[in-house]
This record gives structure tokens, sequence and C-alpha cells, in this order.
């Protein structure tokens, strides 16, 4: 086994270790995405509203 | 440092200026920490490399206890001061503390399972912290039940303020009750008992935590502030042309 193989493996507990890390970063990734992406959407929106205050 | 900030105006400009150099050390220090803790730890002498999932897991625990805190000092402050800056810090915190919470649980049934060999049991730190869960879904529920704001942030203050009895119970149930979980080992009486090589990776991805949950905390303020402005100048819109049709008129969902 590689030396890559053998980290990889987790000694035995790959299917624990590996899971346990990709649902943290799923998670916090997820809403640091979701997060950073309804900050922007807000800032286009009042973009919008002061660039135009006479349409709306 | 409170009261200064406690200004929206102010909070906008300070913390648009630390918002990028914070998001930036928060990735940068999570890359260190998850080098150390996937690389550089060493195998537990009796856990093998499954102890590696203590460093997603506890760091979790941490952020799941302080983000409940935030919130409820927010919430304190909101009903005490009726500050509109501490409701929207308490409702940026509350979907993050669930997040760290939800993170706490999976990684740690994760480790229950080749450790205890269960997924799951109904001891007293598991059940506190599933308690800790549903509590920010509730206030989470609440604070968007009303038509009107001012109402739901109130009711959800309040629930906020009576689920702080819940953080001792977590901290100290492991030493209240026989738990399956172990008992702390780095935030106790007489200094931390685990090893500095597995300390140290540990404070290093805690810190990571703390400071990715100030970064989202700031950037999920400063949102709701620009909702709130989003939804003056519409008000404002509206108001001065009465006659006219208003066609983006309702408020930018919360």
């Amino acid at each position: 086994m590689s030396s890559f193989q053998s980290w990889a493996n987790m000694g035995g507990y790959a299917a624990f270790v590996w899971p346990a890390y990709a649902a943290a970063f799923v998670v916090l990734g997820g809403i640091a995405v979701q997060s950073w992406r309804r900050y922007r959407a807000t800032l286009r929106d009042l973009e919008r509203l002061q660039r135009s205050p006479r349409q709306r | 440092m409170l009261t200064r900030l406690a200004n929206p105006a102010r909070f906008m400009r300070i913390s648009g200026v630390v918002l990028v150099p914070l998001g930036l050390a928060a990735v940068a220090v999570l890359a260190i920490g998850l080098y150390l803790a996937l690389f550089v730890a060493p195998p537990d002498y009796q856990q093998g490399e499954s102890v590696r999932i203590m460093f997603v897991h506890v760091p979790a625990a941490w952020l799941a206890l302080f983000a409940y805190l935030v919130v409820a000092m927010a919430s304190a402050l909101a009903l005490v001061w009726k500050h509109p800056l501490a409701e929207i810090a308490a409702q940026a915190a509350a979907p993050l503390g669930a997040a760290f919470t939800f993170v706490c649980l999976v990684t740690g049934s994760l480790w229950g399972k080749p450790m205890w060999g269960t997924w799951w049991a109904w001891d007293a730190r598991m059940t506190s912290v599933l308690v800790l869960f549903f509590l920010y879904l509730g206030y989470i529920a609440l604070a968007n039940a009303f038509d009107d704001m001012a109402r739901g942030a109130r009711a959800a203050s309040v629930l906020a303020l009576v689920g702080v009895v819940n953080l001792p119970i977590i901290k100290f149930s492991v030493d209240w009750w026989n738990t399956l979980h172990q008992a702390d080992s780095v935030f106790r009486m007489g200094g931390p008992t685990i090893d500095p090589s597995m300390l140290w990776p540990l404070l290093i991805m805690g810190l990571g935590y703390l400071l990715l949950f100030k970064t989202l905390l700031l950037i999920r303020m400063r949102t709701a502030l620009n909702e709130a402005k989003a939804r003056a100048l519409r008000l404002a819109a509206s108001t001065r042309h009465p006659a006219e049709p208003v066609p983006d008129a309702t408020p930018v969902l919360r």
C-alpha cells in the first residue's frame, strides 16, 4: 500500500473519518455560500433601488 | 467597544473594513488546522486514526455553545435596551449556531459508531445537545412566525433567554450523570489532560471555526441591515407616489 493509500485508509476508520470531515465541510461551506449569496443579492437590490428612485 | 459599535451606520462602516481580512484569516487558519489535524497530529493509542474526527467535532461543539451565548446575550440587549442591532445580531447568529450544532451531532455520531458501537444513545450529553439544536430551530421559526417582525423578534428573544438553562446542562452533563460521552479534557479545572500534540491542532481548528463564525455573523448582519434599508427605500418611494402601482414593493424575504 502506498503511503497515500495508507493515509486515506485512516487505519481502517476511513468510512467514519472522511464522512465526518465531509459533513463539516458541506454544512459549514453551505451556510457560508448561502450567507454570501444572500448578501450579494441585497447589495444588487440596493444598487437598483438607489439608481432609479423615481421608478420605484 | 459594544456601545461604540451599536450604531447601524458605524457598524456598517467598521464591519465593511473588517470583513475581507477576517474571512481570509478564517480560511488560512482553517487550512493550517486541517493540515495539522490530518497530517501532523498522532493517532490515539486507544482510538487509532478515528481520533481525527475530534478536530472537526469538538470545535463544532464549542461554537454551538458560543453561538447560543451570542444569541442569548443579544436577545437580552434587545429586550432590555431595544437596540435594533441586538436583534439583528441574535437572528444572524442563530442559523450559524444551528449549523455548528448539526455538525457536532453528525460528526459525533460518526465517531460514536466505531468507538462506542452505536450511532446514538439517549445519554445526557447527546440529548442536551439535541435539545440545543431544537432550541435554535425554535428560535428561528418563532422569529419568522409573525407578520409583525418586532413581535416575532420579541417572542424569539424570550425563548432564547429561557433556553440558556440548557447551556450548563450541556457543559456539566458529563460530570453530573453517567454518560457514554467522555468528560471534558480541554476546558476543565486543573488544565487540559489531552496531550499537547493533539491540543494544538484542536485549538487551531477552534480558532478557525470561531473566525468563520465571526465572518459569517458580520455578513449576515450586513445582509439584514441592507434588507431593512431596501424596505425603507421602497416604502418611501410608494408613499411619494401613492397613485402609481409599486411593482417591487413586496419586502425582501427575511
